[in-house]
Protein backbone atom coordinates (compact mmCIF):
# COMPACT_ATOMS: atom_id res chain seq x y z
CA UNK A 1 0.00 0.00 0.00
CA UNK A 2 1.35 3.34 -0.96
CA UNK A 3 1.34 5.95 1.76
CA UNK A 4 -0.26 9.12 0.82
CA UNK A 5 1.37 12.38 1.27
CA UNK A 6 -0.98 15.32 0.24
CA UNK A 7 -2.61 16.04 3.21
CA UNK A 8 0.65 16.28 5.22
CA UNK A 9 2.65 18.60 2.82
CA UNK A 10 -0.31 21.06 3.64
CA UNK A 11 0.39 21.47 6.94
CA UNK A 12 3.94 23.27 7.38
CA UNK A 13 3.38 25.27 10.47
CA UNK A 14 6.68 26.62 12.12
CA UNK A 15 7.79 25.48 14.62
CA UNK A 16 9.49 27.96 16.88
CA UNK A 17 13.30 26.40 17.56
CA UNK A 18 13.96 26.21 21.18
CA UNK A 19 17.68 27.03 20.57
CA UNK A 20 16.98 30.39 20.52
CA UNK A 21 17.35 30.96 24.09
CA UNK A 22 20.77 30.22 24.80
CA UNK A 23 22.21 32.58 27.94
CA UNK A 24 25.82 33.34 27.60
CA UNK A 25 28.57 33.46 29.93
CA UNK A 26 30.81 36.64 29.42
CA UNK A 27 34.11 36.90 30.79
CA UNK A 28 34.46 39.66 33.23
CA UNK A 29 37.26 41.48 30.90
CA UNK A 30 35.34 41.34 28.19
CA UNK A 31 34.39 44.78 28.27
CA UNK A 32 34.74 45.71 24.71
CA UNK A 33 32.63 43.00 23.16
CA UNK A 34 28.83 43.76 23.91
CA UNK A 35 27.91 41.30 21.09
CA UNK A 36 26.29 37.94 23.53
CA UNK A 37 25.50 35.12 22.57
CA UNK A 38 22.95 33.92 19.70
CA UNK A 39 22.18 37.58 19.56
CA UNK A 40 24.81 36.96 17.40
CA UNK A 41 22.62 35.34 15.21
CA UNK A 42 19.77 37.81 15.33
CA UNK A 43 22.59 40.55 14.46
CA UNK A 44 23.67 38.78 11.46
CA UNK A 45 19.74 38.50 10.30
CA UNK A 46 19.39 42.56 10.69
CA UNK A 47 22.55 42.87 9.02
CA UNK A 48 22.03 40.94 5.50
CA UNK A 49 18.56 43.31 5.56
CA UNK A 50 20.55 46.08 6.50
CA UNK A 51 22.48 45.09 3.04
CA UNK A 52 19.54 45.21 1.69
CA UNK A 53 18.78 48.62 -0.93
CA UNK A 54 15.58 49.92 0.75
CA UNK A 55 17.67 50.64 3.94
CA UNK A 56 20.09 52.99 1.97
CA UNK A 57 18.57 56.24 4.22
CA UNK A 58 19.59 54.38 6.85
CA UNK A 59 23.20 54.07 5.78
CA UNK A 60 23.45 57.34 5.40
CA UNK A 61 22.20 58.92 8.44
CA UNK A 62 25.27 56.43 9.96
CA UNK A 63 27.72 58.10 7.78
CA UNK A 64 26.53 61.67 8.71
CA UNK A 65 26.87 60.58 11.77
CA UNK A 66 30.53 59.67 11.66
CA UNK A 67 31.06 62.49 9.53
CA UNK A 68 30.06 65.23 11.93
CA UNK A 69 32.05 63.31 14.66
CA UNK A 70 35.22 64.14 12.23
CA UNK A 71 34.15 67.86 11.54
CA UNK A 72 33.37 68.95 15.36
CA UNK A 73 37.42 66.94 16.33
CA UNK A 74 39.02 68.87 13.34
CA UNK A 75 37.01 71.95 14.74
CA UNK A 76 37.99 71.09 18.12
CA UNK A 77 41.68 70.79 16.95
CA UNK A 78 42.52 73.74 14.29
CA UNK A 79 40.96 76.00 16.72
CA UNK A 80 42.64 74.85 20.27
CA UNK A 81 40.03 74.20 21.96
CA UNK A 82 40.50 74.02 26.11
CA UNK A 83 37.04 72.94 27.34
CA UNK A 84 38.45 70.67 30.19
CA UNK A 85 39.13 68.73 27.43
CA UNK A 86 42.68 69.88 25.82
CA UNK A 87 42.42 69.58 21.97
CA UNK A 88 45.93 71.65 21.66
CA UNK A 89 47.93 68.38 21.36
CA UNK A 90 45.54 66.74 19.20
CA UNK A 91 46.61 66.55 15.66
CA UNK A 92 43.46 67.57 13.30
CA UNK A 93 42.11 64.94 10.81
CA UNK A 94 44.01 66.18 7.99
CA UNK A 95 47.18 65.62 10.04
CA UNK A 96 46.30 62.44 10.76
CA UNK A 97 44.97 61.57 7.25
CA UNK A 98 48.53 62.58 5.66
CA UNK A 99 50.43 60.83 8.26
CA UNK A 100 48.40 57.39 7.73
CA UNK A 101 48.98 57.77 3.93
CA UNK A 102 52.57 58.49 4.58
CA UNK A 103 53.07 55.06 6.70
CA UNK A 104 50.87 52.87 4.64
CA UNK A 105 53.87 53.00 2.25
CA UNK A 106 56.11 52.22 5.93
CA UNK A 107 57.62 48.77 5.70
CA UNK A 108 58.15 49.31 9.82
CA UNK A 109 54.04 49.79 9.65
CA UNK A 110 53.26 46.36 8.63
CA UNK A 111 55.92 45.34 10.19
CA UNK A 112 54.17 46.32 13.45
CA UNK A 113 50.79 44.83 12.12
CA UNK A 114 52.05 41.85 11.40
CA UNK A 115 53.95 40.97 14.86
CA UNK A 116 50.31 41.92 16.46
CA UNK A 117 48.64 39.41 14.37
CA UNK A 118 51.27 37.04 14.34
CA UNK A 119 51.13 36.78 18.57
CA UNK A 120 46.74 37.14 18.17
CA UNK A 121 47.32 33.83 15.83
CA UNK A 122 49.44 31.68 17.95
CA UNK A 123 47.85 33.14 21.01
CA UNK A 124 44.17 32.86 19.71
CA UNK A 125 44.79 29.23 18.31
CA UNK A 126 46.10 27.82 21.34
CA UNK A 127 43.37 29.18 23.56
CA UNK A 128 41.13 27.90 20.91
CA UNK A 129 41.94 24.47 21.21
CA UNK A 130 42.37 24.03 24.65
CA UNK A 131 39.63 26.11 25.59
CA UNK A 132 36.89 23.66 23.88
CA UNK A 133 38.66 20.96 24.78
CA UNK A 134 38.64 22.03 28.74
CA UNK A 135 34.78 23.38 28.27
CA UNK A 136 33.90 20.03 26.94
CA UNK A 137 35.71 17.95 29.57
CA UNK A 138 33.81 20.20 31.98
CA UNK A 139 30.42 20.06 30.48
CA UNK A 140 30.46 16.22 30.00
CA UNK A 141 32.55 14.96 33.42
CA UNK A 142 31.47 16.14 36.80
CA UNK A 143 34.89 14.89 37.90
CA UNK A 144 37.16 17.14 35.58
CA UNK A 145 34.80 19.90 36.28
CA UNK A 146 35.64 19.79 39.61
CA UNK A 147 39.12 19.55 38.89
CA UNK A 148 39.11 22.42 36.76
CA UNK A 149 36.64 24.86 37.52
CA UNK A 150 38.73 26.31 40.86
CA UNK A 151 41.37 27.28 38.71
CA UNK A 152 39.02 28.79 36.66
CA UNK A 153 36.79 30.69 39.13
CA UNK A 154 40.40 32.31 40.60
CA UNK A 155 41.93 32.96 38.07
CA UNK A 156 38.97 34.17 35.62
CA UNK A 157 38.28 37.50 37.56
CA UNK A 158 42.22 38.44 36.92
CA UNK A 159 42.22 40.93 34.04
CA UNK A 160 44.74 40.39 31.62
CA UNK A 161 46.72 43.44 32.52
CA UNK A 162 47.45 42.03 35.90
CA UNK A 163 49.35 39.15 34.83
CA UNK A 164 52.35 41.13 32.98
CA UNK A 165 54.44 41.37 35.36
CA UNK A 166 54.47 37.89 36.32
CA UNK A 167 54.44 36.60 32.73
CA UNK A 168 57.71 38.82 31.97
CA UNK A 169 59.59 37.28 35.38
CA UNK A 170 58.55 34.10 34.37
CA UNK A 171 58.24 33.32 30.63
CA UNK A 172 61.64 33.13 28.59
CA UNK A 173 61.06 35.60 26.51
CA UNK A 174 59.33 39.02 26.05
CA UNK A 175 57.38 37.31 22.91
CA UNK A 176 56.45 34.63 24.82
CA UNK A 177 54.89 36.86 27.69
CA UNK A 178 52.71 38.89 25.45
CA UNK A 179 51.48 35.60 23.64
CA UNK A 180 50.41 34.63 27.09
CA UNK A 181 48.68 37.02 28.30
CA UNK A 182 47.06 37.37 25.03
CA UNK A 183 46.05 33.64 25.38
CA UNK A 184 44.56 34.08 28.99
CA UNK A 185 42.27 36.78 27.83
CA UNK A 186 40.67 35.13 24.84
CA UNK A 187 40.52 30.93 27.04
CA UNK A 188 37.97 32.50 29.51
CA UNK A 189 35.17 33.45 27.16
CA UNK A 190 35.75 30.23 25.38
CA UNK A 191 36.55 27.48 27.79
CA UNK A 192 33.01 29.54 29.83
CA UNK A 193 30.77 29.63 26.89
CA UNK A 194 31.42 25.98 25.52
CA UNK A 195 30.61 24.35 29.22
CA UNK A 196 27.55 26.35 28.61
CA UNK A 197 26.81 24.92 25.50
CA UNK A 198 27.87 21.53 26.22
CA UNK A 199 26.22 21.13 29.56
CA UNK A 200 22.60 22.30 27.65
CA UNK A 201 22.71 19.00 25.35
CA UNK A 202 19.02 17.86 25.57
CA UNK A 203 18.60 15.09 27.16
CA UNK A 204 16.15 13.19 24.78
CA UNK A 205 18.95 13.91 21.49
CA UNK A 206 21.21 11.97 23.74
CA UNK A 207 18.68 9.12 24.65
CA UNK A 208 17.76 9.51 20.58
CA UNK A 209 21.49 8.93 19.98
CA UNK A 210 21.93 6.07 22.20
CA UNK A 211 19.11 4.66 20.39
CA UNK A 212 19.68 4.96 17.23
CA UNK A 213 23.20 2.87 18.08
CA UNK A 214 25.87 5.76 18.45
CA UNK A 215 28.96 5.28 20.83
CA UNK A 216 29.74 7.75 23.54
CA UNK A 217 32.43 9.38 21.01
CA UNK A 218 29.44 9.45 18.40
CA UNK A 219 27.26 11.53 20.70
CA UNK A 220 30.30 14.14 21.28
CA UNK A 221 30.77 14.22 17.84
CA UNK A 222 27.01 14.89 16.40
CA UNK A 223 25.15 15.67 19.15
CA UNK A 224 27.00 17.33 22.01
CA UNK A 225 29.40 19.55 19.84
CA UNK A 226 26.77 20.56 17.56
CA UNK A 227 24.31 21.50 19.98
CA UNK A 228 27.00 23.64 21.92
CA UNK A 229 28.02 25.19 18.77
CA UNK A 230 25.78 28.46 18.87
CA UNK A 231 27.16 29.02 22.46
CA UNK A 232 30.99 27.94 21.81
CA UNK A 233 30.74 30.37 18.33
CA UNK A 234 29.71 33.31 20.64
CA UNK A 235 32.57 32.63 23.61
CA UNK A 236 35.37 32.51 20.41
CA UNK A 237 33.88 35.86 18.88
CA UNK A 238 34.06 37.61 22.81
CA UNK A 239 37.13 35.85 23.36
CA UNK A 240 38.75 37.73 19.92
CA UNK A 241 37.57 40.54 21.20
CA UNK A 242 39.20 40.02 24.92
CA UNK A 243 42.68 38.73 23.01
CA UNK A 244 42.99 42.20 21.64
CA UNK A 245 42.17 44.00 24.29
CA UNK A 246 45.13 41.91 26.28
CA UNK A 247 47.32 42.07 23.18
CA UNK A 248 47.47 45.67 23.43
CA UNK A 249 48.15 45.90 26.94
CA UNK A 250 50.66 43.23 26.90
CA UNK A 251 52.74 45.26 23.89
CA UNK A 252 52.64 48.50 25.53
CA UNK A 253 54.10 47.80 28.42
CA UNK A 254 56.63 45.44 26.93
CA UNK A 255 57.66 44.74 23.39
CA UNK A 256 59.41 45.84 20.34
CA UNK A 257 57.12 45.35 17.70
CA UNK A 258 53.48 45.44 17.28
CA UNK A 259 50.53 48.05 17.12
CA UNK A 260 50.46 48.80 20.92
CA UNK A 261 53.76 49.53 21.08
CA UNK A 262 53.58 51.49 18.14
CA UNK A 263 50.83 53.22 19.15
CA UNK A 264 52.72 53.74 22.93
CA UNK A 265 55.87 54.67 21.40
CA UNK A 266 54.70 57.22 19.48
CA UNK A 267 53.33 59.08 23.02
CA UNK A 268 56.84 58.46 24.00
CA UNK A 269 58.20 60.64 20.78
CA UNK A 270 55.98 62.99 20.84
CA UNK A 271 54.44 61.84 17.06
CA UNK A 272 50.49 62.52 18.26
CA UNK A 273 49.34 61.58 14.66
CA UNK A 274 50.72 57.94 15.09
CA UNK A 275 48.64 57.49 18.35
CA UNK A 276 45.36 58.09 16.92
CA UNK A 277 46.79 55.87 13.79
CA UNK A 278 47.48 53.35 16.02
CA UNK A 279 44.44 53.67 18.20
CA UNK A 280 42.17 52.89 15.06
CA UNK A 281 44.25 50.47 13.17
CA UNK A 282 43.92 48.61 16.83
CA UNK A 283 39.83 48.96 16.16
CA UNK A 284 39.84 47.87 12.69
CA UNK A 285 41.97 44.57 13.04
CA UNK A 286 39.89 43.84 15.83
CA UNK A 287 36.87 44.26 14.49
CA UNK A 288 38.12 42.48 11.12
CA UNK A 289 39.19 39.12 13.20
CA UNK A 290 36.04 39.36 15.25
CA UNK A 291 34.41 38.89 12.06
CA UNK A 292 36.28 36.50 10.81
CA UNK A 293 35.66 34.27 13.28
CA UNK A 294 31.86 35.01 12.75
CA UNK A 295 31.80 34.13 9.53
CA UNK A 296 33.90 31.35 9.17
CA UNK A 297 31.51 29.95 11.78
CA UNK A 298 28.87 31.10 9.99
CA UNK A 299 28.40 27.85 7.75
CA UNK A 300 28.28 25.54 10.86
CA UNK A 301 25.90 27.09 11.88
CA UNK A 302 23.55 27.40 9.20
CA UNK A 303 20.58 25.30 10.43
CA UNK A 304 19.84 28.06 13.39
CA UNK A 305 19.96 30.35 10.65
CA UNK A 306 17.43 28.71 8.92
CA UNK A 307 15.21 28.42 11.80
CA UNK A 308 15.07 31.79 12.16
CA UNK A 309 14.34 32.56 8.67
CA UNK A 310 11.07 30.72 8.30
CA UNK B 1 -1.93 1.29 -5.20
CA UNK B 2 -0.34 -1.48 -5.68
CA UNK B 3 2.79 -0.33 -7.51
CA UNK B 4 4.11 2.13 -5.23
CA UNK B 5 3.64 -0.17 -2.55
CA UNK B 6 5.80 -2.76 -4.29
CA UNK B 7 8.49 0.28 -4.86
CA UNK B 8 8.69 0.73 -1.33
CA UNK B 9 8.48 -3.09 -0.27
CA UNK B 10 11.20 -4.15 -2.09
CA UNK B 11 13.44 -0.99 -1.19
CA UNK B 12 12.82 -1.59 1.93
CA UNK B 13 13.21 -5.35 2.05
CA UNK B 14 16.59 -4.75 0.16
CA UNK B 15 18.18 -2.40 2.33
CA UNK B 16 17.38 -4.75 5.28
CA UNK B 17 18.89 -7.56 3.66
CA UNK B 18 22.22 -5.61 3.00
CA UNK B 19 22.85 -4.33 6.29
CA UNK B 20 20.76 -5.90 9.10
CA UNK B 21 20.36 -9.60 7.44
CA UNK B 22 19.83 -10.93 11.07
CA UNK B 23 17.15 -8.74 11.43
CA UNK B 24 15.22 -11.50 10.41
CA UNK B 25 11.16 -11.81 10.77
CA UNK B 26 10.07 -13.67 13.82
CA UNK B 27 11.81 -11.28 15.80
CA UNK B 28 10.98 -8.52 18.59
CA UNK B 29 9.84 -10.74 21.49
CA UNK B 30 9.66 -8.86 24.92
CA UNK B 31 8.75 -9.96 28.00
CA UNK B 32 8.66 -7.86 31.09
CA UNK B 33 8.78 -10.00 34.47
CA UNK B 34 7.71 -8.87 37.88
CA UNK B 35 9.21 -5.43 36.95
CA UNK B 36 9.10 -2.17 39.52
CA UNK B 37 10.67 0.85 39.04
CA UNK B 38 11.68 3.00 41.79
CA UNK B 39 13.00 6.12 41.65
CA UNK B 40 14.76 7.83 44.66
CA UNK B 41 13.24 11.50 45.44
CA UNK B 42 14.24 14.34 47.91
CA UNK B 43 11.02 12.51 49.72
CA UNK B 44 12.35 9.16 49.58
CA UNK B 45 11.79 6.40 47.50
CA UNK B 46 8.93 6.59 45.16
CA UNK B 47 7.86 3.43 43.19
CA UNK B 48 6.56 4.61 39.38
CA UNK B 49 5.14 1.35 38.22
CA UNK B 50 5.17 -1.64 40.18
CA UNK B 51 4.84 -5.40 39.42
CA UNK B 52 4.60 -5.27 35.83
CA UNK B 53 4.02 -8.46 33.48
CA UNK B 54 3.49 -8.27 29.99
CA UNK B 55 4.53 -10.53 27.45
CA UNK B 56 4.43 -8.89 23.66
CA UNK B 57 4.11 -11.60 20.77
CA UNK B 58 6.81 -10.63 17.69
CA UNK B 59 4.98 -8.10 15.35
CA UNK B 60 2.34 -7.65 18.37
CA UNK B 61 0.97 -3.74 18.28
CA UNK B 62 0.34 -3.38 22.17
CA UNK B 63 -0.82 -0.21 23.40
CA UNK B 64 0.00 1.35 27.10
CA UNK B 65 -2.82 3.02 27.82
CA UNK B 66 -3.42 4.57 31.13
CA UNK B 67 -3.77 8.48 33.05
CA UNK B 68 -0.73 10.81 33.20
CA UNK B 69 1.42 9.52 35.70
CA UNK B 70 0.97 6.45 35.64
CA UNK B 71 4.25 5.45 34.81
CA UNK B 72 3.34 3.89 31.23
CA UNK B 73 6.08 5.83 29.75
CA UNK B 74 8.64 5.10 32.36
CA UNK B 75 8.19 1.61 31.65
CA UNK B 76 8.64 2.09 27.67
CA UNK B 77 12.07 3.68 29.10
CA UNK B 78 13.11 0.82 30.75
CA UNK B 79 11.94 -1.34 27.58
CA UNK B 80 14.16 1.33 26.17
CA UNK B 81 17.04 0.50 27.90
CA UNK B 82 16.80 4.16 29.14
CA UNK B 83 15.83 3.49 33.10
CA UNK B 84 16.96 0.30 35.14
CA UNK B 85 14.07 -1.53 36.92
CA UNK B 86 14.74 -1.93 40.42
CA UNK B 87 13.31 -5.65 40.55
CA UNK B 88 12.37 -7.67 37.84
CA UNK B 89 13.98 -8.81 34.68
CA UNK B 90 13.33 -7.53 30.83
CA UNK B 91 13.88 -9.67 28.21
CA UNK B 92 13.99 -8.59 24.12
CA UNK B 93 14.15 -11.76 22.51
CA UNK B 94 15.27 -13.75 25.38
CA UNK B 95 18.14 -10.95 25.92
CA UNK B 96 18.70 -9.14 28.86
CA UNK B 97 18.14 -5.26 28.08
CA UNK B 98 21.72 -3.66 29.12
CA UNK B 99 20.68 -0.19 27.67
CA UNK B 100 19.59 1.52 24.38
CA UNK B 101 20.52 -0.41 21.22
CA UNK B 102 19.25 0.25 18.05
CA UNK B 103 17.08 -3.31 17.78
CA UNK B 104 14.67 -0.80 20.06
CA UNK B 105 13.76 2.29 17.64
CA UNK B 106 12.37 5.15 19.57
CA UNK B 107 10.01 7.65 18.48
CA UNK B 108 9.73 10.55 21.18
CA UNK B 109 6.77 12.84 21.89
CA UNK B 110 8.65 15.89 20.40
CA UNK B 111 11.77 18.04 19.31
CA UNK B 112 13.88 14.97 19.07
CA UNK B 113 15.62 15.59 16.01
CA UNK B 114 18.84 16.18 15.52
CA UNK B 115 18.29 20.29 14.68
CA UNK B 116 21.38 20.59 12.95
CA UNK B 117 21.20 17.77 10.82
CA UNK B 118 19.20 18.17 7.71
CA UNK B 119 15.90 15.57 7.27
CA UNK B 120 17.90 13.44 5.39
CA UNK B 121 20.85 13.24 7.57
CA UNK B 122 18.56 12.61 10.69
CA UNK B 123 16.97 9.82 9.09
CA UNK B 124 20.64 8.10 7.57
CA UNK B 125 22.21 8.67 11.59
CA UNK B 126 21.12 5.27 12.62
CA UNK B 127 22.18 3.65 9.46
CA UNK B 128 25.74 4.86 9.62
CA UNK B 129 26.10 4.07 13.10
CA UNK B 130 25.50 0.90 12.29
CA UNK B 131 28.33 0.99 10.20
CA UNK B 132 27.12 1.62 6.90
CA UNK B 133 28.84 3.28 4.63
CA UNK B 134 27.67 7.38 3.54
CA UNK B 135 26.37 6.37 0.20
CA UNK B 136 24.03 3.27 1.03
CA UNK B 137 23.03 4.90 4.72
CA UNK B 138 21.94 8.32 2.23
CA UNK B 139 19.93 5.84 0.12
CA UNK B 140 18.21 4.04 2.77
CA UNK B 141 17.62 7.32 3.96
CA UNK B 142 15.79 8.07 0.71
CA UNK B 143 13.89 4.93 0.46
CA UNK B 144 12.47 5.80 4.31
CA UNK B 145 11.59 9.60 3.54
CA UNK B 146 9.42 8.33 0.25
CA UNK B 147 7.86 5.59 2.91
CA UNK B 148 6.10 8.83 5.11
CA UNK B 149 6.13 10.89 2.09
CA UNK B 150 9.22 13.49 2.72
CA UNK B 151 11.00 13.19 -0.23
CA UNK B 152 10.41 16.60 -0.73
CA UNK B 153 12.65 17.76 2.07
CA UNK B 154 15.25 15.73 2.33
CA UNK B 155 17.65 18.84 2.61
CA UNK B 156 15.50 21.29 4.81
CA UNK B 157 16.09 21.42 8.68
CA UNK B 158 13.82 19.99 11.01
CA UNK B 159 12.75 23.32 12.42
CA UNK B 160 11.48 24.43 9.24
CA UNK B 161 8.93 21.78 9.28
CA UNK B 162 5.56 20.97 11.06
CA UNK B 163 5.24 19.17 13.80
CA UNK B 164 3.13 16.70 12.19
CA UNK B 165 5.97 16.53 9.42
CA UNK B 166 9.37 16.18 12.41
CA UNK B 167 7.28 13.26 13.84
CA UNK B 168 7.05 11.35 10.54
CA UNK B 169 10.88 12.44 10.09
CA UNK B 170 11.51 10.76 13.46
CA UNK B 171 9.73 7.42 12.70
CA UNK B 172 11.55 7.24 9.35
CA UNK B 173 14.50 7.37 11.75
CA UNK B 174 13.34 4.93 14.12
CA UNK B 175 12.48 2.35 10.97
CA UNK B 176 15.58 3.13 9.22
CA UNK B 177 17.87 0.68 11.58
CA UNK B 178 15.39 -1.99 10.93
CA UNK B 179 14.32 -2.28 14.63
CA UNK B 180 12.49 -5.19 15.95
CA UNK B 181 10.95 -3.18 18.18
CA UNK B 182 9.59 0.22 17.80
CA UNK B 183 8.84 1.67 20.66
CA UNK B 184 6.36 5.39 20.29
CA UNK B 185 5.84 7.28 23.06
CA UNK B 186 2.87 9.36 22.70
CA UNK B 187 4.59 10.60 19.25
CA UNK B 188 1.36 11.82 18.60
CA UNK B 189 0.58 13.97 21.58
CA UNK B 190 1.55 17.19 20.74
CA UNK B 191 -0.42 17.49 17.33
CA UNK B 192 -4.02 18.60 16.50
CA UNK B 193 -6.96 16.86 16.70
CA UNK B 194 -6.98 16.22 12.83
CA UNK B 195 -3.48 15.52 11.89
CA UNK B 196 -3.18 13.22 14.64
CA UNK B 197 -5.78 10.90 12.63
CA UNK B 198 -3.62 11.01 9.55
CA UNK B 199 -0.93 10.60 11.63
CA UNK B 200 -2.29 7.21 12.93
CA UNK B 201 -3.67 6.25 9.28
CA UNK B 202 -0.52 6.80 7.91
CA UNK B 203 1.63 4.76 10.87
CA UNK B 204 -0.49 1.57 10.50
CA UNK B 205 -0.02 2.18 6.46
CA UNK B 206 4.01 2.12 7.27
CA UNK B 207 3.81 -0.88 10.00
CA UNK B 208 1.82 -3.12 7.47
CA UNK B 209 5.39 -2.87 5.42
CA UNK B 210 7.25 -3.88 8.57
CA UNK B 211 5.01 -6.02 10.82
CA UNK B 212 7.38 -5.55 13.62
CA UNK B 213 6.63 -5.30 17.21
CA UNK B 214 5.24 -1.75 18.59
CA UNK B 215 4.89 -0.46 21.71
CA UNK B 216 2.70 2.46 21.82
CA UNK B 217 2.25 4.72 24.86
CA UNK B 218 -1.16 6.70 24.89
CA UNK B 219 -3.39 8.06 26.99
CA UNK B 220 -6.06 8.82 24.69
CA UNK B 221 -8.45 5.05 24.32
CA UNK B 222 -9.32 6.20 20.58
CA UNK B 223 -6.03 6.07 19.28
CA UNK B 224 -5.33 2.50 21.40
CA UNK B 225 -8.19 0.98 20.00
CA UNK B 226 -7.71 2.09 16.56
CA UNK B 227 -3.95 1.47 16.21
CA UNK B 228 -3.30 -1.78 18.61
CA UNK B 229 -4.09 -5.10 18.43
CA UNK B 230 -4.09 -5.46 22.44
CA UNK B 231 -4.53 -2.48 24.87
CA UNK B 232 -2.12 -2.68 28.40
CA UNK B 233 -4.36 -0.87 30.81
CA UNK B 234 -2.33 1.15 33.69
CA UNK B 235 -3.56 2.74 36.40
CA UNK B 236 -1.63 5.29 38.40
CA UNK B 237 0.40 5.65 41.93
CA UNK B 238 1.46 3.33 41.91
CA UNK B 239 1.53 2.44 38.22
CA UNK B 240 0.29 -1.04 37.80
CA UNK B 241 -0.96 -3.12 34.44
CA UNK B 242 -4.76 -3.44 35.50
CA UNK B 243 -5.99 -4.83 32.37
CA UNK B 244 -5.28 -6.47 29.28
CA UNK B 245 -7.38 -6.04 26.49
CA UNK B 246 -7.43 -8.04 23.09
CA UNK B 247 -8.87 -5.51 20.01
CA UNK B 248 -10.10 -7.46 17.25
CA UNK B 249 -10.56 -5.36 14.50
CA UNK B 250 -9.94 -6.22 11.04
CA UNK B 251 -6.81 -4.55 9.24
CA UNK B 252 -5.78 -2.79 7.69
CA UNK B 253 -7.77 -0.07 9.54
CA UNK B 254 -8.84 3.88 8.27
CA UNK B 255 -10.45 6.38 10.13
CA UNK B 256 -14.04 5.27 8.98
CA UNK B 257 -13.54 3.13 11.50
CA UNK B 258 -13.04 5.28 14.18
CA UNK B 259 -17.12 6.17 13.92
CA UNK B 260 -18.34 2.79 13.20
CA UNK B 261 -20.64 0.90 15.53
CA UNK B 262 -18.07 -1.78 16.35
CA UNK B 263 -15.80 0.78 17.07
CA UNK B 264 -18.04 2.25 19.47
CA UNK B 265 -18.93 -1.19 20.72
CA UNK B 266 -15.52 -1.93 21.54
CA UNK B 267 -14.97 1.08 23.35
CA UNK B 268 -18.07 0.88 25.20
CA UNK B 269 -16.77 -2.20 26.06
CA UNK B 270 -13.16 -0.79 26.98
CA UNK B 271 -14.26 1.71 29.14
CA UNK B 272 -16.64 -0.56 31.16
CA UNK B 273 -13.54 -3.02 31.88
CA UNK B 274 -11.09 0.27 32.58
CA UNK B 275 -13.89 1.45 35.36
CA UNK B 276 -14.13 -1.52 36.83
CA UNK B 277 -10.73 -3.02 36.86
CA UNK B 278 -9.98 0.80 38.04
CA UNK B 279 -11.89 0.72 40.99
CA UNK B 280 -10.69 -2.70 41.75
CA UNK B 281 -7.42 -1.65 41.80
CA UNK B 282 -8.47 0.99 44.26
CA UNK B 283 -10.12 -1.07 46.34
CA UNK B 284 -6.99 -3.65 46.96
CA UNK B 285 -5.21 -0.25 47.47
CA UNK B 286 -7.17 0.59 50.18
CA UNK B 287 -7.45 -2.87 51.96
CA UNK B 288 -3.91 -2.70 52.28
CA UNK B 289 -3.46 0.72 53.99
Amino acid sequence: MSVKPGPFQASSAVVPSSTGERGVIQADGAATETVVGTDAVGAAVEASHARLPANWRRYLVRIAALVVAVMIWHLAAVNDLNLYLRFENVPNPVVVGTEFIAQLSSQTFYLHILHSMERIAIAYGLAVVIGIALGVMMGRSRFAEDIILPYIEILRPIPAVAWIPLAILMMPTEQASIVFITFLGALFPIVLNTVHGVEQTPKVLVRAARSLGASNAAILRHVVLPGALPSIVAGLAIGMGVAWFSLLAGEIISGQYGIGYFTWSAYTLVEYPKIIIGMLVIGGLGSLCTLLVRKGCAPLLRWQKEAGRS
Amino acid sequence: MTTAATTHHSAVLEHRDRFRPRQAAGKGHVSVRNVDIVFDTHHGPHTAVQGAQLEIQPGEFVCLLGPSGCGKSTLMNVVAGFVKPRHGELLVDGQPVAGPGPDRGMVFQQHSLFPWKTVKDNVAFGPLMAGVGPREAESVSRTFLSLVGLSGYADAYPSTLSGGMQQRVGIARALANYPSVLLMDEPFGALDAQTRTMMQENLLEIWSEFRNTVLFVTHDIDEAIFLSDRIVVMSASPGRIIADIRVKLERPRQAELLTSPAFMALKRECLALIREQTLHAFEQQNRKH
